[in-house]
């Protein structure tokens, strides 16, 4: 269920360069033994930021303030592998409101709106510009679906149930539930 | 108008059409659940108040978490964690509560998800299967749509026995030519996600056509079709023939009798029309594969075993050779390894252990090398003891552990240690996948096995074919 309407996102961002960042770097798998889906920021990205003895690794997202930087500026396909819901409950509770991507792994995109975490696909030009400056000011306007960061404007397009979810809080199961009649039909045709 | 397989799967499942504004709304035939990923989805539709629409219509199995180590019938498993023991104890609730089938601890039917499905023939073709795993490909082995789904979508076919679905594109990977001697499924499936890359297929459905396709057990195609999300895949199918129906005839599931036969009829009809397109279309030549091993941290990044890693400048490649430790342009063969896992819903049915089997009889695992072997579930367990492939393995030194998803996605206890390079005959070779800081070579049962004979990345064909040794 999502929580509250987004509409926009302003933060600073903070960059990730890898193509191909897995779920397992995002959260991985010895964290999913729980039956919750809170507390799980110690867990976001644990084995970049933590040494095989536990202690802190020197990584920036150490000593990164999501309360600044909350859009995370990442690599292609970017959530790629497992299925694990896991990932956008990870990164909204490290701090993270919005991935900004030139593609994101299907299932993880179909994740995260779900959770209220907007995901960005941009052109590569204005992608290649992003990643090479972390930290810049950022807007995302989701009813727009345009992103400004300085002189860098791109363009993305949601999956357009999943942008008014996010812009008026829909809840899709209750919408699926609306068409309880329509799928009693079905199982009497089937 | 002519249809791809996936579009008569897909129109026969639009319990409400798609629209500009909405997804169609997708009826689910089957829904596969795990320990891992129902716990919040349960947790979700129970908060309001909703009930499970389709009780029978959901199976359950205990798989991801659950400890490997061999156990005497009847004995209380030895789980890792107490967070372990409760994921499982909490599938056995909600499936109490919600009157859903689960193969248990005490069940003859338990095993990984992917593995039991077909076996129990659950798994059908011309249905949607669903799943909370990625893996969920599987099952297009049988020509069904079978994708992975997040927990939220667990709780939507929980409580409606429906998903909000766009339809994906399609992409047709054709594979005509013989596969040579030596060569499996899975160095197949490996060459495929090299060829495509890591995202190449996103937003796609495959169809796996051809010759080389045709000619594969339900077993390999099941290999084949697992790992169609490593390239991005939102699923992979391969049309149903007389090899899934003879699969299929007496499973316990699977309709019985006069059902059968006309069941069969309506699965002769799930094939793609003549002219039907494609939104993408991909060859490969069957006889040019080779052997393959994975040299990154992508499965993606796979080469002939008897190659080397690209020469590359880009930054993947380098992050991924200083991670595994190979140089670009230095042999894959004889990099010695720590530890060989033959298993996982990729390579753990009978036809896999055999292949492993083949090539461990009478050969010992080196010296300091540990070698796991877990069954994908207990009838295939029960099967291979039958056989005698446990004693094989246990006298060539490797280990026989209980069945599940292991050393796959290491949540379970069983993982390599920091730096140990472990040959595996699983789906993955993420960064830390099998095991903080442990280095994942995938590779195929044949593969896997000589490489634990040798103690280093081998070429099975060395061992199974005298022509081929040097």
């Amino acid at each position: 269920m999502l929580s509250e309407p987004i509409k926009t996102v302003k933060s600073r961002t903070f960059v990730l360069r890898d193509a191909n960042i897995d779920t397992d770097q995002i959260i991985p798998a010895r964290f999913l033994t729980t039956t919750g889906r809170d507390s799980l920021a110690e867990a976001c990205f644990a084995d970049w930021r933590y040494t095989e003895a536990g202690n802190p690794a020197n990584h920036p997202l150490n000593t990164l303030d999501t309360g600044h930087s909350a859009i995370l500026v990442a690599g292609d396909n970017f959530g790629c592998g497992s299925s694990r819901e896991h990932a956008p409950w990870a990164l909204k509770d490290f701090g993270f409101k919005a991935v900004v991507t030139s593609r994101a792994a299907d299932i993880f995109k179909s994740n995260a709106w779900r959770n209220g975490l907007v995901v960005c696909e941009i052109d590569e030009t204005s992608h290649a510009a992003l990643l090479d400056r972390p930290g810049v000011e950022m807007e995302i306007d989701v009813e727009a679906e345009t992103i400004r960061a300085g002189d860098i404007e791109a363009r993305f397009t949601l999956e357009p149930f999943a942008r008014t979810c996010l812009l008026e809080g829909v809840d899709p199961l209750g919408y699926i539930l609306s068409k309880a009649d329509q799928i009693a039909a079905h199982e009497a045709r089937a | 108008m002519t249809r791809t397989l996936f579009e008569k799967i897909w129109d026969a499942h639009q319990a409400v059409a798609e629209t500009k504004a909405a997804p169609g709304v997708l009826y689910i035939d089957l829904h596969l659940i795990h320990e891992v990923t129902s716990p919040q989805a349960f947790a979700a539709i129970e908060a309001r108040g909703l009930a499970v629409r389709k009780p029978e219509k959901t199976f359950a199995t205990l798989d991801h978490a659950t400890p490997t180590t061999p156990r005497a019938p009847g004995a209380k498993p030895l789980y890792a964690t107490a967070a372990a023991e409760n994921q499982v104890r909490t599938l056995e609730d909600n499936c109490r509560r919600h009157a859903i089938r689960l193969a248990g601890w005490d069940s003859e039917d338990r095993g990984i998800v992917h593995v039991i499905g077909p076996e129990l023939g659950l798994t059908q073709p011309g249905m949607t299967i669903v799943c909370g795993d990625s893996h969920t490909a599987t099952h297009g082995a049988f020509g069904a749509l079978a994708f992975g789904i997040g927990t939220t979508e667990v709780g939507h076919v929980l409580a409606t026995q429906c998903l909000l679905q766009r339809k994906p594109k399609t992409m047709r990977v054709t594979v005509d030519g013989e596969l040579r001697a030596g060569v499996s499924a899975k160095d197949l499936i490996l060459a495929i996600i090299a060829e495509l890359g890591a995202g190449g297929a996103s937003g796609h459905v495959i169809e796996y056509a051809g010759t080389a396709i045709e000619a594969l057990s339900m077993e390999e195609r099941m290999t084949v079709c697992n790992m169609s999300i490593e390239a991005g895949a939102r699923a992979g199918l391969i049309a149903p023939d007389e090899v899934t129906v003879d699969y299929l005839r007496g499973r316990k599931y699977a309709p019985k009798g006069a059902a059968f036969e006309a069941a069969r009829k309506r699965w002769a009809q799930l094939k793609t029309d003549k002219d039907a397109l494609f939104d993408a279309e991909v060859r490969i030549d069957g006889a040019r594969v080779a052997p393959m091993v994975t040299w990154g941290d992508s499965p993606d990044m796979a080469a002939p075993v008897d190659s080397t890693p690209p020469r590359s400048s880009r930054p993947e490649t380098e992050r991924a050779l200083a991670y595994i430790g190979f140089k670009p342009g230095e042999a894959l063969l004889g990099e010695r390894i720590d530890a060989v896992f033959v298993g996982s819903c990729t390579n753990a049915r009978l036809s896999d252990l055999r292949e492993a089997a083949a090539v461990m009889a009478g050969r010992h695992v080196k010296a300091g090398v540990r070698m796991l072997v877990v069954p994908g579930s207990e009838a295939v367990k029960r099967a291979a003891e039958a056989e005698g492939l446990d004693a094989i393995f246990t006298t060539a030194g490797a280990e026989w552990r209980e069945p599940g998803c292991s050393m796959c996605i290491a949540m379970n206890g069983d993982s390599g240690k920091p730096g140990e390079l472990v040959v595996s005959t699983s789906n993955r070779n993420f960064a830390g996948r099998q095991g903080k800081g442990v280095r994942t070579v995938l590779a195929s049962p044949a593969t896997a096995a000589a490489s634990a004979v040798a103690g280093a990345i081998a070429d099975p064909r060395r061992i199974l074919e005298p022509s081929h040794a040097q």
